[in-house]
């Protein structure tokens, strides 16, 4: 173990190292100490405030130990579907601590975490760093042993999954599982095509094409991608950057993971036309620290690229357009996945969303033009300048060109990755994807929307049900509550905090839900969870907490004969809580029984 | 300067190009009801109180640009019912005891709900374990009442410019964390300037919480909002 002190003092005294620094110091010492954040902030010129505001805004930093082994088993619903609880289990009984804590000896520290993206192969888990995937107790047990008698976890990777992911510079049992592959992502690539064709066109020139191609932004929110890149081209400015959101955090998708596994190469091009359209000189690829374990092998392609004069100061060949790119590492965090809170997290800081206006192609990354573009959008618009846009127009629908990737998980037979053309109906999706009995479908992540049986004729389009590619697919064993409480859960656990609607009223909701979960709702619980639901989706600040309230909202609307089942249609008022109950207990202690009408004593 | 029209609840205004909608609305003598917003602050739009509907969208009038023709709406009864939400969020998650805060009759939080006529609110009171923090000699912090605002993370600077309220954590465990030795060097005058910042009363200085008797207070005088109206309606 490094002293962190050199850690520290390697570093350049610049605050937007602060992330940096912490990332290292946490590696090596397994926390942040209190020491460490003094240094930090002396090396910085930070107040230690400061420090510990950003340790404690990530989830994967700690200011106290989390273990020599640290464990962090996914909470997505897909992975208690599969087994997660009885999985955790085994991890606390095998290591001796309970979920949240850490081993009295400090060899080991169990913990929590959002979704990592691995949806169609839970339970899954990062351990110091290495994705475990597919766990049952059994190997968990395995697991834990292992750790007792030190071994690196890297090796107890049994087995490594297919393609790439069995790379010496990847080394993972992650699958990829791609079960479909469309004719945009996965058609034929000649590495070099996307940036050779580009600096042969002028900058408006490829503007115009992605224009034309009708190219929306594929993260989920459709924004024009020409008209993005248009903008900040237009920005009066001495430097511009290309950030690619490579933070997919959504519960449920998986794609780009998949993308920087198998098509890096198409990635970095399509930086390098974004740069090219914009006039940037710098791009920088924001990876979500659970993907670390790519990171490697990005910085070899990249290094590849550079050799290839495909990077660097004259990219192929032109002579004024020079472009290479980095790479920035998240630390936990959903928010992130927001594009000014993601520049906000790239600069060193908390992650937290940026007011708007001014947008990032105004005043973006270090106070300079930026486009953000997600890892789908940019492979896409590689190929749309080496194929065209009327090659891409005829695919899709009308409103929505082209092909999506969509990341497949839940109650199916074959989860995974699907490119497929827009406009098909959920319908056709559970078809391909083996759903036969499927209740319910989420689609666009716990931000999106739950789709009944009713409506699985409705198309996956911007038009109709728009998507950042993340599809769940429910049996109808399943217990809705149980999947909306889990996707609250969620929301409640990534919210930043900043605004009060986010921050206070998402814990209000799930309390409520749980009331008429509960046995203890009426129909004026039901109008309150839609009203209350209304304010958070209308006041919050950011797209996070814009659609928070979703999961319960859209199963109100969706579903609401299993409300209505779950509440007592005659009452007109039940309180929050049974007071018998609730005084029992000191009742007890004082020796007497209340007599309260309605209360359970025993 | 270049004036630009809009209207605020169907009535025409004019205001300078380049305002927020909530400065065009001050400059008009029309209030909008505001918490963590501060004179002379950078506006956050933290505590969304302040939040307008435009062409049906919502957005908070201290971060928002004024643009022309806009057609805001404020005093329209389902955003108002909104607001006091908000406001009643606010007072179920923290712990408000009036009768016993040496700001009651200073506090906007407090004033805010009495324009509001908050007699209870409709949310379950959280009840959070929070701790009292005693700051230096000087100062103190009661996290039970903070609202989150960032008023202090925004003001209160060291003379190098250093922050020495920072947030801490996130989501509903998001707390202000202070930096014990800047906060130490504050003179006594910046000690009182961070406590009359304080919206609510989080940040106390200490021995002086009584001085001004109840009774005798901003709020005492004249409600919240200057236009002695009789606030928005129930």
């Amino acid at each position: 173990m490094e002293h962190y002190q050199e850690i520290i003092s390697r570093r350049p005294r610049e605050a937007a190292d602060l992330l940096e620094i912490i990332r290292d110091v946490q590696a090596s010492a397994g926390c942040v100490p209190e020491a460490a954040v003094s240094e930090i902030a002396r090396h910085l010129n930070l107040s230690e405030a400061d420090v510990r505001g950003a340790v404690t805004f990530y989830h994967f930093f700690s200011l106290s130990p989390r273990g020599r082994y640290t464990v962090y088993l996914n909470t997505s619903i897909t992975s208690w579907m599969a087994g997660r609880a009885d999985v955790a289990r085994a991890f606390e009984e095998e290591a001796g601590c309970l979920f949240g804590e850490t081993t009295p000896d400090g060899l080991i520290g169990l913990f929590s975490t959002s979704c990592i993206g691995m949806n169609d192969q839970e339970p899954s888990a990062i351990i110091n760093g290495t994705v475990f995937t597919r766990l049952t107790p059994q190997k968990a047990r395995h697991l834990v042993r292992a750790m007792k008698t030190g071994r690196d976890v890297r090796d107890l990777v049994a087995e490594y999954g297919d393609g790439a992911n069995q790379s010496d510079l990847v080394r993972a049992m992650v699958s990829n599982n791609i079960r479909r592959r469309g004719p945009v992502i996965f058609g034929p690539f000649e590495p070099g095509a996307a940036v050779r064709k580009v600096v042969s066109c002028a900058p408006e020139e490829v503007i115009r094409e992605i224009k034309e191609a009708n190219l929306l932004g594929r993260g989920g929110a459709g924004f024009p991608t020409g008209l993005k890149w248009e903008f900040c081209r237009k920005e009066k400015a001495g430097s511009r950057y290309v950030v690619c959101n490579a933070d997919e955090g959504e519960p449920g998708t998986f794609k780009d993971r998949i993308i920087l596994t198998e098509l890096p190469q198409l990635l970095f091009e399509g930086m390098v036309v974004a740069g090219y359209a914009i006039g940037a000189s710098e791009g920088l690829l924001y990876l979500r620290s659970e993907y670390s374990y790519l990171r490697a092998r990005l910085e070899s392609v990249l290094e590849s690229m550079r050799r290839e004069k495909l990077l660097g100061p004259e990219v192929a060949g032109h002579p004024r357009f020079r472009f290479d790119i980095s790479i920035v590492s998240g630390a936990g965090s959903y928010v992130c996945g927001e594009e000014s809170a993601l520049l906000e997290s790239a600069e060193g800081r908390r992650g937290e969303p940026r007011n708007r206006p001014p947008f990032p192609v105004e005043i973006g990354y270090r106070g300079r033009p930026t486009t953000v573009n997600n890892v789908e959008t940019l492979c896409t618009a590689a190929k749309v300048v080496v194929h065209g846009a009327p090659w891409f127009r005829s695919m899709g629908t009308a409103k929505s060109s082209g092909t999506k990737l969509l990341s497949v998980s839940g109650d199916c037979e074959r989860p995974g990755l699907y490119e497929l053309e827009f406009g098909l109906s959920v319908q056709e999706l559970l078809d391909i994807a083996g759903a036969r009995d499927a209740f319910a479908v989420q689609v666009g992540g716990p931000s999106g929307t739950c789709v009944p049986r009713q409506d699985f004729r409705r198309k996956i389009a911007f038009e109709d049900l728009p998507t950042g590619g993340a599809v769940i697919i429910f049996g109808p064993w399943r217990n809705l509550f149980e999947i909306v409480k889990n996707f609250m859960d969620f929301f409640i656990e990534e919210s930043c905090g900043w605004c009060t609607p986010c921050r206070v009223g998402n814990s209000l909701l799930k309390q409520k839900l749980e009331k008429i979960t509960g046995g203890r709702g009426t129909r004026r619980d039901l109008n309150d969870l839609e009203a209350w639901g209304k304010v958070i989706r209308a006041m919050s600040r950011c797209g996070l907490g814009q659609t928070s309230p979703n999961p319960i909202l859209t199963t109100l609307q969706n579903f609401p004969e299993l409300y209505e089942a779950a509440v007592d249609p005659k009452a007109d008022f039940a309180a929050d809580f049974d007071l018998g109950e609730a005084t029992l207990e000191a009742a007890r202690l004082a020796g007497r029984l209340p007599e309260l009408e309605g209360a359970s004593h025993d | 300067m270049t004036k630009i029209a809009f209207t605020i609840d169907g009535r025409s205004y004019k205001a300078e190009a380049g305002q927020t909608i909530l400065q065009a609305a001050k400059a008009n003598d029309v209030y909008i009801p505001t918490l963590c917003n501060y004179d002379g602050l950078k506006p956050v739009g933290s505590c969304r109180i302040c939040t307008v509907r435009v062409s049906g969208r919502y957005m908070a009038s201290c971060t928002q640009i004024l643009a022309a023709g806009m057609a805001v709406e404020t005093s329209v009864l389902d955003l108002e019912d909104m607001r006091r939400s908000i406001i009643e969020m606010l007072f179920v998650e923290g712990n408000h005891m009036c009768p016993m805060c040496e700001k009651s009759g200073n506090c906007e939080l407090q004033a805010l709900a009495y324009r509001y006529q908050i007699m209870a609110p409709r949310f379950p009171y959280q009840f959070p374990v929070r701790r009292i923090e005693p700051l230096t000699s000087k100062l103190m912090l009661e996290h039970n009442r903070c609202i989150e605002c960032q008023r202090c993370v925004r003001s209160v600077l060291a003379k190098d410019g250093r922050r020495i309220f920072v947030p801490q954590n996130r989501s509903k465990h998001r707390k202000i964390g202070v930096d014990a030795a800047l906060a130490a060097e504050l003179t006594d005058e910046e000690a009182r300037k961070a406590m009359d910042t304080c919206p609510v009363g989080a940040i106390l200085r200490k021995e002086v919480g009584f001085a001004v008797p109840i009774g005798r207070r901003k709020f005492d005088a004249g409600p919240i909002g200057g236009d002695a109206g009789q606030g928005p309606q129930r």
